[in-house]
């Protein structure tokens, strides 16, 4: 095939193997950033362009236009530019830039609040579509258990994709350049017909529908790409097309799907193979190399989903996670790091700094140096970018996997998951002390027992705590088997997981907030002395908390281990009860901004937090309990196991640049000692915010001088200003590491 | 069985990054005989201040954090270190047996020859160059510091040499010429500027602060001070 000139033959000719194409097709390279290109003029441009759109949102209230005429979906809208005489990779969700899609299918309800929180309504044709059809949301909540209602309604569970799109599915959109959609097709047909050999049971004849509508909207794709020009049937002949393919393969996933995470996968390496021919036959240049992957980057930056004001909340900063995944090592020991892998960092320069594409680099020890420093530099200088131990995920997941959203991998398009937002650990602490009771309302939430009284006794509390942990793991699973059926049934994904191998793997993703809560608390009770506070009806309202303790994020075991127990217990935990379709469970600490929501509807806790106040994010400890510097508190959380926690563990990382060394060349060196050193003792994740807290202080109080003010919060970057003034605060209050 | 010995430490900094190479654990350790009069910490010049504690037990915490500072190492800082010899030096055994990079920060203000030569690296503060400046900025002689330099050179144990420009008194061509040439031989010269980060913790002891007025070394003091300090290691170099 001339799409296919000289690529190295391999298993991936003979059947559908991106990963097999990769490992035959890359060039490893271990050089440094010099080769890099500035932005083309042409890029510049049209940069400014959307930079002007942007500034029109912000200036709007955050959403510039919705459609709300037409659902949602590949073929809804005609085809949309932002210049199109200076774009060269082409396709937007809606007809114009930054116009929102209305999509139903997670909920009619909140498609209208959403809507009406900017001052739009869903048009009657939309209305009339959905009159007949059921939604994902509707189908939840007839069959939700009162005990499910009350758990969300008091903050035990919250910000289940109950209402809006599960996401965390990553298609494999690089098939769509390799193969063309022709070919998939023919594959997919392959796997029809052998589905229509064997007995209809239930299994089969849901499998054989779901693949009947993969090949639909494969079709769709092609059409959506012909809108534009382009002829996806056949496979990407050179750079530009691969980028392009892969982008149209994503843009379809998001036009069917308002998924909160709708990540991109791993394609900087993928493509970069394709640039090495283009530039080996001398037709491109490498400054064309990095315009293609700038407007490659310019596209997903304009990916936006209308949300409701309540989702908003739980995942502050309008983000959309497009993660791409960067570098990592083979299984055969080669770094897969390319001068792609410096290419798409490089946007945060020619671009400017943005929270997207969530930019992820698969972190090993035997990363090439050159690669550590320019990484060390991005982060010191943008801010912008997290690491993940491929070292500690690579025996799990292999060396073709993806991280979905912040911290969740998968092998991409042989594992899918079923994402289950997170539970509130530590309100089920407090649960527990009142014998069920909600330590808000007083209301009876969880199984009756006594209230503890008098001064708590640690062996107590925990056996009491772990009996309510084994209710909620439970009642999680079910909540989640529930929601998952419902959505697999209502609001499909079509186009992903037509990008998937039709015999896929499950993953059913639980996660777990307020896990330094939980450790201090514990820790409390067992080292100091901590006495309930109880209101008139018996409700323990507050604690009385004498004594010193250790507290979790000091390198101290005795705490620390009480944070590792407790995962370990909820994890398995949670194994025991059977999931939606034989998933596998997994667990994550996580929390995105959902700790600030969760630290408003939890009491007062043991280790002194006061009620209403935030947890720390994901797996941090809390705000200015780290008495003991920078590297006990990344020692702590490396003790978290990832072995209980695969679904990842989120820690968030913040100090002021001087603390790194006074020269460029030290404070890259020792960023890159830092993560070394903390990946070796296990970590997981790590978000680098490098930044000088009078910069925040600044842009705190005038968010309009920094547009472009990027940090990390959590598991993705977000553009400070876009924050509300409460999230903001509390970033301020994070522990940034400063020397005495 | 050996007896341990015991020390004391004013505190730790785990992430050490302007204190030798790489990323290190610095140790402070308790009590210095000089009063040098910008000291940023005066909390640590009393001898038997701080905690009471085991070289074993100050190499145990330092290892803790090896994960991070294999790249760097320790250094032994204060105060001044060796002042207390013979702890300084059981830590700084300790840590080469177990293979760390070890730096020692000190003033030269005590002259121990096996102490320079148990470290891989020797940070050398030279207050200044000037014996009758040096006494009067440091209440110190100079002479146990250009006996420590000398044995340096002479037994080539890596060195780097530090000085803090503070305006009006090192920021002198005559100090900095005679710097460039005690630095020769040397890896590195590092001048720090005068900083009043300190002077709350003079405060917080009731301790008048000597050089109450001195506005801190800014960026334009520090590159000229740097440029002509370059200029002098040159022509000393090139003779």
């Amino acid at each position: 095939m001339n799409e296919w000139r000289n690529f190295k033959e391999g298993d991936w000719t003979k059947q559908i193997d991106v990963r097999n194409f990769i490992q035959t097709n890359y060039t490893p390279y271990e050089g440094d950033e010099s080769f890099l290109a500035d932005a083309t003029d042409r890029t510049k441009g049209l940069n400014a362009k959307i930079e002007e759109l942007f500034r029109q949102e912000r200036e709007k209230g955050g959403v510039l236009d919705v459609d709300t005429e037409r659902v949602s979906s590949l073929l809804s809208y005609e085809p949309g530019y932002v210049d199109r005489e200076n774009e060269i990779i082409f396709g937007l969700q809606t007809d114009k830039p930054l116009k929102r899609t209305v999509n139903p299918f997670g909920g009619m309800r909140m498609a209208k609040q959403a809507c009406e929180a900017y001052g739009y309504t869903v048009g009657e044709r939309i209305k009339a579509n959905f009159e007949y059809k059921t939604t994902h949301n509707d189908g939840v909540f007839r069959v939700y258990t009162d005990e499910m209602r009350a758990l969300r309604k008091y903050g035990i569970l919250t910000g289940l994709p109950d209402a809006y799109g599960r996401g965390r599915i990553i298609g494999d959109y690089r098939r769509v350049a390799l193969y063309g959609t022709d070919k998939l097709i023919e594959e997919k047909k392959k796997d029809f017909s052998e589905l229509a050999a064997g007995d209809m049971t239930e299994d089969v004849i849901r499998l054989r529908e779901d693949v009947f509508r993969q090949i639909d909207f494969l079709g769709k794709l092609a059409q959506m790409a012909a809108a534009y020009g382009d002829d996806i049937t056949k496979p990407a002949k050179n750079a530009r097309e691969a980028a392009q393919w892969v982008y149209y393969g994503y843009l379809g996933a998001i036009k069917e799907q308002n998924g909160a995470a709708m990540s991109i996968g791993r394609t900087s390496t993928f493509i970069d193979i394709y640039i090495e021919r283009d530039l080996k036959e001398g037709a491109i240049t490498e400054s064309d190399a990095q315009e293609i992957i700038d407007q490659l980057v310019m596209k997903l930056r304009l990916g936006k989903q209308l949300r409701t004001p309540e989702y908003n909340e739980l995942f502050a900063g309008d983000p959309t996670w497009v993660t791409e995944s960067i570098g990592g090592i083979g299984e055969d020991k080669r770094p897969l790091v390319t001068k792609n892998s410096f290419r798409i960092l490089h946007t945060l320069y020619t671009l400017g700094t943005s929270p997207e594409p969530n930019l992820t680099v698969l972190w090993s020890k035997n990363l090439p140096e050159n690669f550590k420093k320019y990484c060390a530099k991005v982060s010191v200088e943008t801010s912008s970018i997290q690491y993940e131990n491929d070292d500690v995920m690579r025996p799990l997941y292999g060396d073709d996997y993806g991280i979905a959203c912040c911290v969740s991998a998968m092998k991409i398009g042989k594992q899918m998951q079923f994402f289950g937002a997170r539970c509130n650990l530590a309100k089920l602490l407090l649960l527990a002390i009142n014998g069920g009771r909600d330590e808000v309302s007083g209301v009876q939430i969880g199984p009756k027992s006594q209230p503890m009284t008098g001064k708590l006794d640690y062996d107590t509390v925990l056996k009491r705590y772990l009996e309510y942990m084994r209710w909620l793991s439970r009642t999680y699973v079910n909540t989640m088997n529930i929601i998952h059926y419902m959505h697999d049934k209502y609001a499909y994904e079509k186009l992903q997981m037509a990008l998937h191998d039709t015999y896929v793997e499950r993953l059913m993703a639980f996660g777990a907030a307020g896990i330094s809560v939980v450790a201090d608390s514990l820790s409390a009770i067992k080292y100091a002395s901590v006495t309930p506070i109880t209101d008139e009806t018996g409700l323990v309202v507050d604690y009385k908390t004498e004594g010193e303790y250790p507290k979790y994020g000091n390198d101290d075991d005795r705490a620390d281990s009480i944070a590792a127990f407790v995962v370990k217990e909820f994890s398995r935990m949670l194994k025991k009860t059977k999931t939606y379709r034989g998933a596998k469970h997994t667990l994550s600490l996580l929390t995105i901004t959902s700790n600030v929501v969760y630290g408003k509807k939890t009491g007062a806790t043991p280790c002194g937090r006061k009620a209403g106040e935030p947890f720390a994010p994901g797996a941090n400890p809390l705000h200015n309990r780290e008495h003991s510097g920078a590297l006990a508190s990344l020692s702590s959380v490396s003790k978290l196991s990832y072995k209980a926690c695969r679904d990842g563990i989120s820690n968030t990382f913040g100090m002021v640049p001087n603390m790194l060394g006074n020269s460029i060349s030290d404070r890259k060196n020792n960023l890159v000692a830092i993560i070394d050193g903390y990946f070796k003792k296990g970590g997981h994740h790590l978000n680098v915010n490098v930044y000088d807290k009078s910069v925040l202080l600044d842009a705190h109080e005038h968010p309009e001088k920094y547009p472009n003010l990027t940090i990390r919060v959590s598991g993705y970057a977000v553009r400070f200003g876009v924050l509300s003034r409460k999230h903001r605060e509390e970033v301020l209050k994070r522990t940034f590491f400063e020397q005495a | 069985m050996k007896e341990e010995v015991y020390g004391y430490v004013h505190s730790f900094e785990p992430v050490g990054t302007h204190d030798g190479p790489g990323l290190r654990t610095v140790v402070f350790l308790s009590g210095c005989p000089m009063r040098c009069k910008y000291c940023h910490n005066p909390d640590a010049l009393a001898f038997g201040g701080g905690e009471r504690t085991s070289a074993e037990k100050v190499v145990e915490r330092c290892l803790k954090d090896r994960a991070f500072t294999s790249g760097g190492g320790v250094t032994l800082s204060g105060g001044e270190p060796l002042a207390q010899g013979e702890f300084a030096k059981e830590i700084l055994r300790l840590l080469k047996r177990k293979r760390v990079h070890t730096a020692l920060d000190t003033a030269g203000s005590v002259y121990d020859e096996e102490a320079l030569t148990l470290a891989k690296l020797v940070i050398l503060d030279i207050k200044h160059t000037d014996k009758d400046e040096f006494q009067k900025l440091c209440g110190h002689k100079i002479d146990n510091t250009l006996k420590t330099l000398e044995f340096l050179k002479r037994k080539k144990i890596p060195f780097w040499i530090r000085q803090v420009i503070v305006p009006n008194i090192t920021d002198d061509s005559k100090n900095l010429k005679e710097l460039a040439r005690l630095s020769l031989g040397a890896q590195k010269v590092e001048l720090l500027p005068y900083h009043t980060m300190g002077v709350h913790k003079w405060e917080k002891l009731n301790m008048p602060y000597p050089l109450s007025g001195v506005k801190a070394a800014d960026k334009d003091l520090m590159e000229r001070c740097n440029a002509e300090l370059k200029e002098y290691i040159n022509e000393f170099e090139r003779a």
